[in-house]
């Protein structure tokens, strides 16, 4: 088993608790072990860091510590803007008069042992899509199109973050063809979607997400996969807002890509919070069925359906 | 010894931060010093003058001149003191410019600094001996290696010279980069129309001799006796033979194989011509996608040939040359777009380079001229150029502009209206550089006679939305984010060194910079010059630059080698290596540590022995470190030499 | 439209400030545009993000920090990451922001005391108890009816805590507040 310091981040037990679940189900079974960081507080996310850095680095900073304390690899998490101030901080921490500054302001200082990777980047590169696609010979996704849509900071800006290709990710693409699906060639893969602006200025969230809402139904896609709370939220919460803004209509699930990972695995629903999700996942997997029947006999042949049977 | 000191103020140069009337006071102090003197400027004629008269009167034998660095004026001087009557290597400099009065601007360390740097030039002077070069002769044929249109000039003016040319050039036809063009800027001339004569006049001229299909592999010797082996890579097909009839190409099956010439665009046929006007015009078989290589059956091109030139066993062969001089004109290479990710990186078929849009414009491209999507053939009705692609960006290692891409663009601009005359362009750009004659007025041109429409600003992004291209760019003069919908993109990619260029730099023995551009003697007066003797550059390689400055460099590296043919014998440096014999163990260590292979091993009386062949060694000193017994010592900078230099500085 | 004394009007000491609080020289910027070109937000922005760089290298300090673009800001780093001169132009951006806020300047009220609501949740609770968030900001900007659409959505499916996730250690995140605001009276 490897052993990881989680940090689920705070919208994970609100929110986007549907993440958090799928990702601790879906590691379970990949053999990725979760230890959670004991006590851990908020990162700061964007608000902290648009107030002070220092602020930040420290909010921040207090998790590092209590992570270095873990008999763990790496300290990992699954929200996109956690991993940003987490990483960001280690980053910015390497000026000695800076990380001076920032200890003084916590009980523990940070040493800055252990690094700091997103879930996402544990799959890929500890499990990987080879291993998955040998687990699911019968490529229980089959027939599904997805648009993978990693938003704006998961690999920006490069220096920082340090994982796959900052114009055309594809650890998610990998995965998501591993199970089976199809992967349209989704051009706004790290476009932004509107961010934290979704409560004060809903208008820039909106039209940011429509578009790429409007691109992958242009595309033809069944459902938009994400690895975002916030990107999530704003996608499938706010899809009707976004709709009503666009002037057209949209009917496009938006699943978290551990919740699709979850699915093909087999594992029991409840453990992947499809039920949280607003727009009704059971459209994407009507469309994935449809679309198999609708090829040759010999090809789809031998392909089981996902074993869960998930709310409408 | 009666040795001359003169100190030159050069202007505020020096003056303004050394005291050289104290300099020169102090000198006078130094051993064997009988005359010093302040100069205004020791390089002006008066300084000269001075210099030679007090020579003249004051009987001196040695002269030390504190001035600026030995690389500006050391062959000045020694010219100088050579008039005079004085061996020139009864000279030395005193760098107290660049290594002085540059530096800082305190006055009382800075004059302590210059009188110490003329104390040891005085006292290495002490030490020197007169040196006489020696002549040897000159191979008077020249080697061009690379036939665009600058090897093509230079090779021309030296056959034109009168003087025997060797051209080699690694693709299987001459004419570069401008025979893939459709037309010029500024005038709109059709490039094959004013290359082609040219290639012609290369390949029927009786002095040149042109080796297509070949590189060089190995060059040894020095300026005037170079020894060059060649080696010519097969072609499959035996241009003896080949008469260029093309009906192999005709009736080849395999035509899915990469069409370099058409810059990946289309494909042509494993056996190929790559264009009509091609010299040679000789067949060439790709291996990589012949039949009879990758299946082992064919024989279709063999049957057909009328004169059988197929020859599938063909070898590599190798040759060797001996020229007096070589001019190095190998070009320059495309940029490489998929570098830019936020552009599709390279995947996107509809977005193109420059260089792929010019094949689409030519008659003798894989569309006959007609200007088509790659993807589905259709006439763009809307084209987008993106100039500063991997120019002017720090972030892809690219910094320097490229030079031309403005103007072609420009020139594709209108190209495109008379191609499709209700097509609308645009062009995205950072700034407009058109420097050249009629440059201007042709960009301005394009704006306002072609309707093309400059947008001052970046494109960020270019992505595909159904069969067109979203392009997201800025006006900053409007100062907005702009997004418009193009059937074409064309990316005004930059130029970059020749792939393999660094590798024959080091054949060659010369410089390249970071960028692997080959490095002239000076950027401004030495542009077609490089340090290494007998070497010559001409074209892009030397730096990304357009038809007309390839074309004078080309004449520029002309003339130099026929004023180095002029002479009938060339004086090498006498600033070499020599061995006494006597003290030289026969170790062999400098013969291993010589870079240049210019210490052989000789028996003497039976015992092995050092020797320095006088012609090639470059004086740089090694051997002479390396030597254990110090048998070996580089004159002019012997041993002895810089210990008294070393002994003078750290007086007590 | 006023006329600018370019050289009367620049703040020389802005510039050094923000320069030294980026640790970026502004004079890289050769106004290419490229982050205007690239910036999802330019939108909704009041100057775009090319022309507060340019307002920068001119001194012009009060022109950009009662600007709206330096709120809108998302620092998603679309600039940042295609500058052609490796300028990171969304940590300046995040600077000016700290600045104007330093400096009493808010032209967008409602995304200012959005995040002020987030830190005092944070502050209060170690974790940001997201109905606490909510209830804040309503109060703090009387926006009652705000997202109230997405309520059907959301509370059936628990997706709303109601409870806030109080955590040990909140005390110590609480210390993390207040030692930064004695450093910063400092």
């Amino acid at each position: 088993m490897r052993n990881f310091a989680y940090y689920p981040g705070c919208s994970g037990l609100g929110t986007s608790m549907e993440y958090d679940k799928s990702t601790r189900a879906v590691c379970k079974a990949l053999g990725i072990n979760l230890m959670d960081i004991d006590d851990w507080s908020c990162c700061g996310s964007t608000p902290a860091h648009t107030v002070d850095h220092l602020l930040s680095s420290a909010l921040s900073g207090r998790n590092l510590a209590l992570a270095e304390e873990m008999e763990a690899e790496a300290m990992i998490t699954p929200c996109p803007s956690c991993l940003s101030n987490l990483k960001g901080t280690v980053h910015r921490l390497s000026d000695r008069g800076f990380r001076h500054k920032v200890n003084n302001l916590l009980e523990m200082p940070v040493q800055r042992t252990m690094p700091v990777k997103s879930v996402l980047q544990i799959l890929d590169e500890e499990v990987g899509s080879r291993e998955l696609a040998d687990r699911l010979p019968e490529k229980p996704l089959h027939g599904l199109k997805v648009a993978t849509y990693y938003g704006c900071i998961m690999n920006r800006p490069p220096e920082v973050m340090q994982f796959d290709d900052h114009e055309h990710p594809m650890a998610m693409d990998r995965l998501m063809q591993a199970l089976g699906a199809q992967v349209l060639p989704f051009p706004l893969k790290v476009e932004c979607c509107g961010a934290s602006f979704g409560i004060p200025r809903k208008d820039v969230v909106a039209n940011l997400s429509g578009r790429l809402l409007d691109t992958a139904q242009a595309l033809g896609a069944h459902a938009m996969v994400t690895a975002c709370p916030l990107c999530q939220m704003n996608l499938d919460l706010r899809q009707g807002q976004a709709a009503s803004v666009m002037g057209k209509e949209f009917n496009i699930p938006v699943f978290y890509y551990t919740q699709l990972i979850g699915v093909a695995l087999g594992l029991p629903q409840k453990e992947l919070g499809l039920s949280k999700l607003c727009v009704r996942p059971s459209i994407a997997f009507d469309a994935m069925r449809s679309n198999r029947e609708q090829e040759p006999a010999s090809k789809s042949a031998g392909k089981k359906k996902p074993k869960t049977k998930e709310n409408s | 010894m009666k040795i001359g000191v003169f100190v030159c103020h050069c202007g505020s140069n020096i003056a303004g931060t050394v005291d050289t009337a104290r300099v020169a006071k102090a000198a006078m102090e130094f051993p064997e010093v009988t005359f010093a003197s302040d100069t205004m400027y020791a390089c002006s004629e008066p300084g000269q003058d001075a210099i030679v008269e007090a020579i003249r009167e004051k009987g001196l034998d040695g002269v030390v001149v504190a001035s600026c660095t030995p690389r500006m004026h050391e062959p000045t001087f020694r010219r100088t003191v050579e008039r005079a009557g004085l061996n020139r290597y009864m000279f030395e400099m005193a760098n107290i410019r660049e290594h002085v009065s540059w530096i800082g601007k305190d006055m009382e360390a800075n004059t302590n600094k210059a009188i110490d740097l003329t104390r040891i030039a005085a006292e290495k002077l002490r030490r020197n001996q007169p040196l006489h070069p020696k002549q040897f002769e000159i191979n008077k044929r020249v080697l061009v290696v690379g036939g665009g249109v600058a090897g093509i000039q230079a090779a021309l003016d030296c056959a034109d010279g009168d003087r025997e040319v060797v051209l080699v050039e690694k693709s299987s036809t001459i004419g570069g980069k401008m025979a893939k063009l459709d037309k010029t800027f500024p005038t709109v001339d059709c490039s094959s129309c004013i290359l082609g004569p040219k290639m012609v006049d290369v390949a029927q001229h009786p002095k040149i001799t042109l080796y297509a299909m070949s590189e060089v592999e190995e060059i040894g010797g020095y300026v005037g006796n170079f020894e060059v082996k060649i080696r010519k890579k097969p072609a499959y097909v035996n241009w003896d033979l080949c008469t260029g009839c093309g009906l192999c190409m005709e009736k080849c099956p395999a035509k899915k194989s990469t069409d370099y010439f058409n810059e990946r665009l289309g494909k042509t046929t494993a056996i190929n011509i790559p264009f009509p006007q091609a010299i040679p015009k000789k067949a060439v078989i790709d291996p990589d996608f012949c039949r009879k290589f990758t299946k082992g059956k064919c024989d279709v091109c063999a049957k057909l040939c009328p004169t059988k030139a197929v020859d599938f066993e063909q070898q590599e062969e190798f040759v060797t040359e001996q020229v007096g001089a070589i001019v190095a004109a190998t070009g320059y290479d495309v940029f490489d777009i998929s570098k830019y990710g936020e552009y599709g990186g390279g995947r996107l078929p509809d977005v193109i380079t420059s260089l792929q849009y010019e094949r689409l414009l030519s008659a003798s491209g894989p569309t006959g001229g007609h200007v088509k999507r790659p993807s589905d053939g259709r006439e763009p009705k809307t084209v987008v150029f993106v100039q500063c692609v991997g120019s002017r960006d720090k972030s892809v290692g690219r910094p320097y502009c490229s030079g031309f891409c403005c103007m072609y663009t420009a020139k594709q601009a209108i190209l495109t209206k008379d191609h499709i005359p209700d097509s609308d362009s645009y062009v995205f750009y950072m700034d407009i550089r058109a420097p050249g004659k009629m440059y201007d007025e042709f960009t301005r041109r394009a704006m306002e006679e072609y309707g093309t429409q400059y947008v001052r600003g970046r494109v960020s992004m270019i992505y595909p939305k159904g069969d067109k291209y979203v392009v997201r760019g800025a006006d900053t003069l409007l100062g907005t984010q702009v997004e418009m919908e193009a059937d074409l993109v064309v990316l005004a990619a930059g130029a970059e060194a020749a792939v393999g260029a660094p590798q024959l730099a080091e054949k060659l023995r010369i410089s390249y910079d970071t960028y692997g551009f080959y490095m002239e003697s000076h950027p401004k007066l030495r542009p077609v010059e490089t340090n290494t003797a007998g070497v010559y550059l001409a074209g892009a390689c030397q730096g990304p630059k357009d038809i007309p400055a390839s074309v004078a460099q080309g004449s520029a590296a002309a003339s130099k080698v026929l004023a180095m043919f002029a002479k009938d014998k060339l004086e090498n440096d006498p600033v070499i290596s020599m061995v006494d014999i006597n003290r030289c163990i026969g170790c062999g260590k400098c013969i291993q540590v010589c870079p240049f292979g210019a210490v052989k091993e000789v028996d003497f009386r039976g015992q092995p022995k050092a020797e320095v062949i006088e012609t090639v060694c470059q004086g740089c000193g090694i051997c002479t470190a390396t030597c254990p017994q110090g048998a070996i010592q580089l004159s002019h900078f012997t041993d002895n030499q810089i210990l008294a230099e070393v002994n003078a500085l750290c007086q007590p | 439209m006023e006329v600018v004394d370019i050289h009367a009007s620049s703040d020389h000491e802005f510039i050094a400030r923000v320069e030294e609080e980026s640790r970026q020289n502004v004079r890289l910027c050769y106004q290419c545009g490229n982050c205007t070109a690239g910036c999802p937000y330019t939108f909704v922005y009041d100057i775009p993000v090319s022309q507060i760089m340019r307002l920068l290298q001119a001194g012009q300090k009060q022109k950009i920090l009662s600007s709206k673009s330096i709120w809108l800001c998302a620092t998603c780093e679309s600039c940042t990451t295609r500058c052609p001169n490796e300028i990171d132009v969304a940590l300046i951006m995040d600077v000016l922001r700290h600045m104007a806020r330093r400096e009493g300047y808010v032209s967008e009220q409602k995304v200012k005391k959005f995040w002020d609501s987030f830190l005092d949740s944070v502050e209060k609770h170690g974790r940001v108890f997201e109905m606490g968030l909510l209830t804040r900001y309503i109060t703090r900007t009387g926006r009652i009816w705000t997202d109230v659409d997405l309520a059907p959505k959301m509370l059936p499916k628990g997706k709303l805590s109601l409870r806030p996730h109080r955590i040990e250690g909140r005390d110590k995140v609480a210390q993390i507040f207040k030692r930064f605001r004695e450093e910063a009276d400092k």
